[in-house]
């Protein structure tokens, strides 16, 4: 077997070192009725080759993005990612390490994820940073987890905003937790509606922008309400690139900003892995979730990288830490670090521009077709529109036409009623032949 | 003191600063068509400029490449970190996920797009199921972590279904459990009660059943567990918890030791993750990404948390994604889309390559080359638990080293002057100056001797009473030892503009 390098010989003289007869004599404590007397039934090793030609197989059944012309976002982004992101993430001593925990042997990651915390609060607006967390959803729930920490209050407020995955996620996980959840019906322009559903007992009210919808929202007027009555506001996320170019929520009064960084550097790998990114104020860093690399110096004064604040984790803390989480999504956040230091300001405030530019001229195209209302009034790179064909069956009859046009609400949402919008994504990766595609595919089937 | 250069530099290790002193906000390494200019935001445009500081390509590939060799990595070396399983990554794998077919599917396509993917995954889940002996199988959890929480959070459903949710609050762990256990068991609103252990390294029965009552929900145990041994009593400790109308949730960090020879099923485990990046290969990446698929009973299998992929009567696989939309009762869901799809891909190729007789193998040869190095350097130090064999991982502490001011933080800086990753410091918290090393199954005979001798020589200076080498040390890593408590007592976690001009003036 190519990945063992003990040979038979190896074995007997190890096992003559032991001092034992056999490899069984090692598993003397397993209960006998519980030794597998054969080999599981799957099947026997195979040669790369073989490997190969099988996965081949299964990647060919299915219908990569770029084959098609490509509009879904609602969560997960078709970016161009640069030849030397994955090139350098690919790197033996990123790729095969494991946690720095020996930090005078793994400054390399250390100070990557420095750069990280820092990259993520200077394009959140927001103080610090973690060192990631899972993904968008888990972080954001892990932001409701931590408010109620914050305030000792148990009441969430959810705006009908928030993508349903990343309700239903806080649902399970904060729910866990005894919070109570209330979550507001879908609305394509209601983050504001949580406002009259403040009350002492609320510890944090949660809205996104650009909201699943793709509607971005002036949050300064809820952060202030909810300040008033000693709640905090999380603000949400899953489309990191738009803080190129849209303001972003720490600079209106975010006390916790959490969400999905996958659209920088990431690709789209059918949902995972990806990564959470997870920012606040200086005043709450001992309450936040996850690992932080901090600055310190070594035993000659020089500059070097730990991870720090540790108290707060499970491994020393227990069942008194603020999050399991143990793992997080260290080599993702090193492709977004990566993305974003070729990107600059400079470059992602281009691109970012360019990702709205295309969804106007998205929007545009599609509201000259007879039946369809756009119905987001201001957005980003994304945004619903209604047309008068169920939303699942156009986007399935569309898909066999080689396009796909969006992501049907009621896929993501089958008690909001929206069965007829469809949440419509652009790209700089989209040309001007995929808009035209769409238009005559989707006038086509209306 | 580190020689002095006048690059700062030394040989082969540049001296690199932070991106932030040395990119700008007019760099950047793509080339982007100029835009128009088009706003319709309604006035919500960005009103402080951007400061993130940006490379050219040739900038970024070398500050990265830099940083790297600063890394140790298993490419390089052994990383036996017990409970890490830090084992060779094939590379295979990684051209395998970035196929086009997996990394280009976005996970909201209509599922007649992604045929193969969800092919994938039931494969995987079969595998999982096969090999474990168990019903079902939760994919999404994202980390370890995250399945100890899917497999709890099922626990509660469970419970609750029967009405003692309320009741049944008491999680039994043991004191040699990994931090992530009790931080789950408290994050699904449970009450942590720990069982400690016996002095040859086992959970105590005897105190276990004393704990045993109606208001137990489960008892969390890793096996093998965290002192390297099969808990003999599993078997035993499983029929208690069930008979005391609990769970018995097994964590499944150290499942490579028994992986196609032992079903976790089959010693009456009703949940357990399983650590891909662990076990299956994965690569850890600097900490992540994971993946942590959780495989249930059939007590528990009715509350896996959605998605759920069910097979349709044309053979066609689907996605069922809402709770209501279930024939069974969800308690929820654990994330967004449906899992770490980069890593099942791995996973599936590793396992694959192995088959069931070489995973079976590749099992004995990390419980083999444990015991070869417990072997080794048994005489050399104290072994708490050494007069038997071991599993996967040969746990060591610093009793021996201590009279001679040496201790296990000491040597395990010593150890990265010899050029290699030490073993896991400190932990099981059971064992006091714990050293827990796991070589795994990707070790020659050779890398282990070779070990072993670094091991046995530094054992010798220790006792020849150099305790001022192991305190220097490390000499000869990127950086000398570096000061954890000012990094936490002072934080800085991140850079700020105003200490460019500051760390300017100072120069």
């Amino acid at each position: 077997m190519r990945y063992l390098p003990l040979s038979d010989a190896d074995r007997r003289d190890m096992l003559s070192a032991i001092g034992a007869g056999s490899v069984d004599d090692l598993y003397f404590n397993v209960p006998k009725s519980a030794v597998l007397s054969r080999l599981v039934d799957l099947p026997r090793a195979q040669g790369e080759l073989d490997v190969e030609r099988f996965f081949k197989s299964l990647a060919a059944r299915n219908t990569p993005a770029g084959k098609t012309a490509f509009f879904l976002g609602a969560g997960a982004y078709r970016h161009h990612v640069p030849a030397s992101v994955d090139h350098l993430i690919q790197r033996s001593e990123f790729l095969t390490t494991y946690t720095p925990y020996q930090p005078e042997i793994a400054q390399g990651t250390l100070q990557t994820l420095f750069e990280f915390q820092t990259q993520v609060a200077m394009l959140t607006g927001m103080e610090v940073a973690n060192a990631s967390m899972w993904d968008g959803s888990t972080a954001v729930a892990e932001a409701a987890i931590m408010a109620a920490r914050v305030t000792k209050r148990k009441t969430i407020i959810v705006s009908g905003g928030l993508h349903p995955h990343y309700l239903d996620t806080t649902r399970t996980m904060a729910g866990a937790q005894g919070l109570h959840i209330v979550a507001l019906p879908a609305a394509i322009d209601g983050e504001a509606d949580v406002v009259a559903r403040l009350g002492d007992d609320v510890a944090a009210v949660i809205v996104q922008s650009p909201n699943v919808f793709g509607t971005v929202s002036d949050l300064s007027p809820i952060a202030r309400a909810a300040h008033a009555k000693g709640a905090l506001m999380i603000a949400a996320f899953t489309e990191a690139v738009a803080f190129g170019l849209v303001e972003p929520p720490g600079a209106m009064g975010a006390d916790i900003v959490a969400g999905e960084g996958q659209s920088i550097g990431n690709p789209l790998s059918f949902g995972g892995p990806y990564v959470g990114l997870f920012a606040t104020r200086e005043k709450f860093i001992r309450q936040m979730p996850g690992r932080l690399a901090g600055e310190t110096v070594d035993a000659d004064g020089a500059r070097g990288w730990v991870l720090t604040l540790s108290t707060r984790e499970q491994h020393i803390r227990r069942e008194k830490a603020t999050s399991n989480i143990c793992t997080n999504a260290g080599l993702c956040s090193l492709a977004f670090t990566i993305h974003m230091t070729l990107l600059g300001a400079a470059g992602l405030s281009r691109l970012a521009q360019i990702n709205h530019e295309k969804a106007c001229a998205v929007a545009d195209a599609l509201a000259a077709i007879p039946g369809v209302e756009i119905l987001t009034p201001r957005f980003f790179n994304e945004f619903a529109i209604r047309t008068p064909r169920g939303g699942a069956d156009l986007v399935d009859v569309l898909a066999q036409d080689g396009v796909i046009a969006g992501a049907p609400f009621v896929r993501l949402s089958p008690q909001s009623g929206m069965d007829d919008v469809v949440v419509v994504c652009a790209t700089e990766s989209n040309t001007d032949e995929d808009i035209a595609e769409l238009s005559r595919a989707l006038k086509g089937a209306l | 003191m580190t020689p002095h250069t006048v690059s700062g530099s030394r040989g082969l290790l540049q001296a690199e600063p932070l991106l932030f002193e040395i990119g700008d906000v007019h760099r950047t390494g793509v080339d982007l068509p100029a835009p128009k200019g088009v706003d319709r935001l309604g006035g919500l445009k960005r009103k402080a400029a951007l400061d993130l500081p940006g490379l050219t390509e040739p900038e970024a590939v070398r500050h990265y490449v830099r940083l790297s060799q600063k890394n140790y990595a298993i490419d390089l070396g052994l990383f036996p970190l017990g409970s890490c399983t830090m084992k060779h990554n094939p590379r295979l794998n990684e051209r395998l996920a970035r196929l086009d077919g997996f990394a280009d599917l976005h996970p909201l396509q209509p599922l007649s797009t992604v045929q193969g993917a969800l092919e994938l995954m039931a494969e995987l889940a079969h595998w999982l199921m096969e090999l474990t002996g168990l019903d079902a199988v939760a994919l999404s959890p994202k980390a370890g972590a995250h399945g100890e929480l899917c497999g709890m959070l099922a626990i509660r459903a469970a419970l609750e279904a029967r009405g003692e949710a309320e009741t049944r609050r008491r999680v039994i762990v043991p004191s040699s459990a990994h931090g992530t256990n009790p931080a789950t068991a408290a994050a699904c609103g449970f009450i942590v009660d720990e069982v400690g252990a016996t002095e040859d390294g086992h959970v105590d029965l005897e105190e276990f059943k004393q704990k045993l009552g109606d208001d137990v929900a489960a008892v969390m145990l890793t096996n093998p567990n965290t002192c390297g041994l099969f808990e003999r009593d599993v078997k035993t400790i499983a029929d208690l918890v069930h008979a005391a109308g609990g769970y018995f949730y097994c964590d499944g960090a150290n499942y490579n030791a028994i992986m196609g020879r032992v079903r976790p099923g089959d010693l009456g485990v009703d949940a357990m993750h399983i650590n891909l990046h662990k076990t299956f290969s994965t690569p850890h990446g600097g900490g992540g990404p994971g993946a942590g698929p959780t495989v249930l009973s059939q007590a528990l299998a009715p509350f896996a948390p959605v998605p759920h992929l069910v097979r349709r009567d044309d053979k066609s696989l689907a996605l069922i994604e809402h709770a209501d939309d279930a024939s069974s009762a969800p308690f929820g869901r654990m994330c967004a889309f449906h899992g770490q799809m980069g890593m099942f891909v791995r996973a599936l190729a590793h396992m694959m390559s192995h088959g069931a007789d070489g995973l079976k193998q590749a099992a004995e040869d990390a419980v083999l080359n444990a015991n070869y190095v417990l072997a080794r350097l048994k005489g050399h130090y104290n072994a708490p638990f050494g007069d038997q064999p071991c599993m996967h991982e040969a746990l060591l502490d610093d009793s021996t080293l201590r009279a001679n001011g040496v201790e296990t933080i000491d040597l395990a800086k010593a150890l990265l002057d010899e050029g290699y990753h030490p073993f896991t410091t400190y932990f099981p918290l059971v064992v006091h100056g714990a050293m827990l090393i796991e070589p795994t199954e990707t070790e020659s005979k050779r890398e282990l001797d070779r070990f072993a001798d670094v091991m046995i020589a530094l054992a010798e200076r220790a006792a020849a009473g150099d305790s001022a080498f192991f305190k220097a040390a490390p000499q000869h890593a990127p950086t000398r030892r570096l000061d954890e408590v000012k990094a936490a007592r002072q934080p800085k976690l991140r850079w700020k503009p105003e200490e460019a001009s500051a760390r300017a003036a100072a120069e």
